[in-house]
């Protein structure tokens, strides 16, 4: 029997009392949204946030063509996240697993309250998500993208969805959790909210927090996502003018 | 989906051809615009995106410990995946991988594996019970035509990116050595050069909208010494002998070129 050894672990070691990258409690990773950077797609977008990166394409709204998903008054919007095989460091085996279903569905129930759907019935708008490199917070990068190439698909919506996690790791609240902070911290929250009128469209929390943390953590997820929605319309601008 | 080609695009591309011209202004022989970054996924031990026009594909390597085939016991193992996600055009489905993107993996499996890119007995570990795995996986981000061409230019230059740590071998124990990163052992150089045949006339680098009306597509791989590692006849008209000859020739010139693009070491 052959015994494997790895002499040195890809992840860094976190340091007590202080986040492992140096970052403040409430201190988003660097952010970087563009819009309409694919050919085929009708709208596009691409996200890099720490080192996340991340690729959405929106075709639609477009027929359907599975009778039993169709809606007689409105349009179903169907994401699909993917994450490539070479995005982590063990490869991922090509296809949908349980994460990338659920992720997949939760982000379909984030996006859905801002779309007009009704505009559109009987027809299908389909976001598909792909995550080129992970590292930490993938599902709120993806939601974030999403948005933006709804917006450059000219999908028209009520608001641009902005999503943010926020978490617990050595024992400190923090924002945008990091991959070494998502492994070993204690708690991770993923929120996504409509800015324009703050409602909440996805949130999910996995760990374990007091009702204070928890509240501090939402607040904080909240906040983060106010920052990134600024990036989302900049890159809205940036494309298309003001 | 089906796409709908009106024949009257048929018709005036096909017309441009018989005058020597394209409707994109390209020349016969010529390529659209190729560009090619590497390292640009991290968490990936050697990547590249690479551009043939607006057709983008990123290609990713993972090395892996695993067992060697039974039947090659001292050699180590290329794996190769494409997947034509959803993203890249309205007509690719989610699901598992079709007959287009089969092919696409195999053709450009066959042309590395023959070509002898690798020397994969230098990825033989203990020999009959361990050897590095590689696998290269295509990720098809926007598909504008001529997908073989830019997915064997994106794995030659992973390939040529990726590192893996070193191992050696102590009694029963594998030392992996991720301190110590080397590339991989390459042995040659080889990329794929595709034409399309439309009205009579063989043109490189198809547009999507040359393969949509093509009446039949040959792709050509080759080693950097003008000799060839792999072919595949597509389209459901035939060649003549005389039209595959003059692509060979046709291949030696354009590749020396395409050659280029790849990163120097």
């Amino acid at each position: 029997m052959i015994t494997i050894i790895t002499n040195k672990d890809l992840g860094t070691g976190t340091e007590a009392s202080q986040r492992a990258d140096g970052r403040a409690f409430d201190e988003l990773r660097p952010l970087k949204i563009e819009a309409g950077v694919l050919k085929r797609a009708d709208g596009s977008a691409y996200l890099e946030l720490g080192g996340n990166k991340v690729l959405v394409a929106v075709y639609g709204p477009r027929e359907l063509h599975i009778r039993r998903l169709m809606q007689p008054n409105r349009a179903v919007l169907r994401c699909r996240y993917n994450m490539a095989p070479f995005s982590v460091d063990d490869r991922k085996r090509p296809g949908p697993d349980r994460r990338s279903v659920e992720i997949s569905k939760i982000t379909s129930e984030a996006l859905t309250p801002a779309v007009f759907l009704e505009k559109f019935p009987r027809s299908t708008i389909d976001v598909f998500i792909e995550i080129l490199e992970a590292e930490g917070g993938t599902r709120c990068a993806g939601i974030t993208a999403a948005s933006v190439a709804l917006a450059d698909a000219g999908v028209p919506m009520r608001d641009l969805v902005v999503s943010c996690a926020a978490g617990k790791a050595d024992g400190q609240v923090v924002l945008d959790l990091s991959e070494v902070e998502d492994k070993d911290g204690e708690a991770d929250v993923p929120v996504a909210i409509m800015p324009r009128t703050g409602e909440v469209t996805l949130l999910q929390s996995d760990g374990n927090l007091t009702a204070e943390e928890f509240e501090k953590a939402l607040n904080l997820a909240i906040e983060g996502c106010k920052k990134i929605s600024k990036e989302q319309k900049n890159a809205i601008i940036k494309r298309y003018g003001d | 989906m089906v796409i709908i080609i009106p024949e009257i695009i048929k018709e005036s591309v096909t017309n441009l051809m018989k005058n020597g011209e394209r409707s994109d202004d390209r020349g016969f022989d010529d390529y659209r615009e190729i560009s090619l970054e590497t390292g640009v996924i991290k968490k990936a031990e050697g990547s590249a995106r690479v551009k043939i026009g607006n057709t983008q594909i990123m290609v990713g390597t993972k090395p892996q410990i695993g067992e060697p085939f039974s039947d090659t016991p001292n050699v180590g193992v290329l794996m190769t995946n494409s997947e034509l996600i959803p993203m890249a055009a309205p007509d690719f489905e989610p699901g598992p991988p079709d007959e287009r993107s089969v092919e696409l993996a195999r053709v450009t499996d066959r042309c590395m594996r023959e070509a002898g890119v690798l020397d994969l007995e230098k990825l033989a570990i203990v020999e009959g019970e361990k050897v590095w795995m590689i696998f290269l996986d295509l990720h098809i981000l926007d598909y504008d035509g001529n997908l073989m061409d830019a997915a064997v230019l994106g794995s030659m230059a992973a390939i040529m990116d990726t590192k893996i740590p070193e191992t050696r071998v102590e009694g029963d124990e594998i030392i992996i050595d991720r301190e110590k990163m080397i590339p991989l052992p390459i042995k040659e150089k080889a990329l794929m050069c595709t034409f399309a045949k439309i009205g009579g006339e063989l043109v490189v680098d198809p547009s999507l909208e040359e393969e949509q009306i093509l009446d039949a597509r040959i792709s050509i791989g080759m080693r950097e010494d003008g000799s060839i590692c792999a072919m595949q006849k597509g389209g459901m008209k035939p060649l003549t002998k005389d039209e595959i000859i003059k692509a060979v020739s046709r291949t030696q010139k354009i590749t020396k070129n395409l050659m280029e693009h790849l990163p120097h070491n």
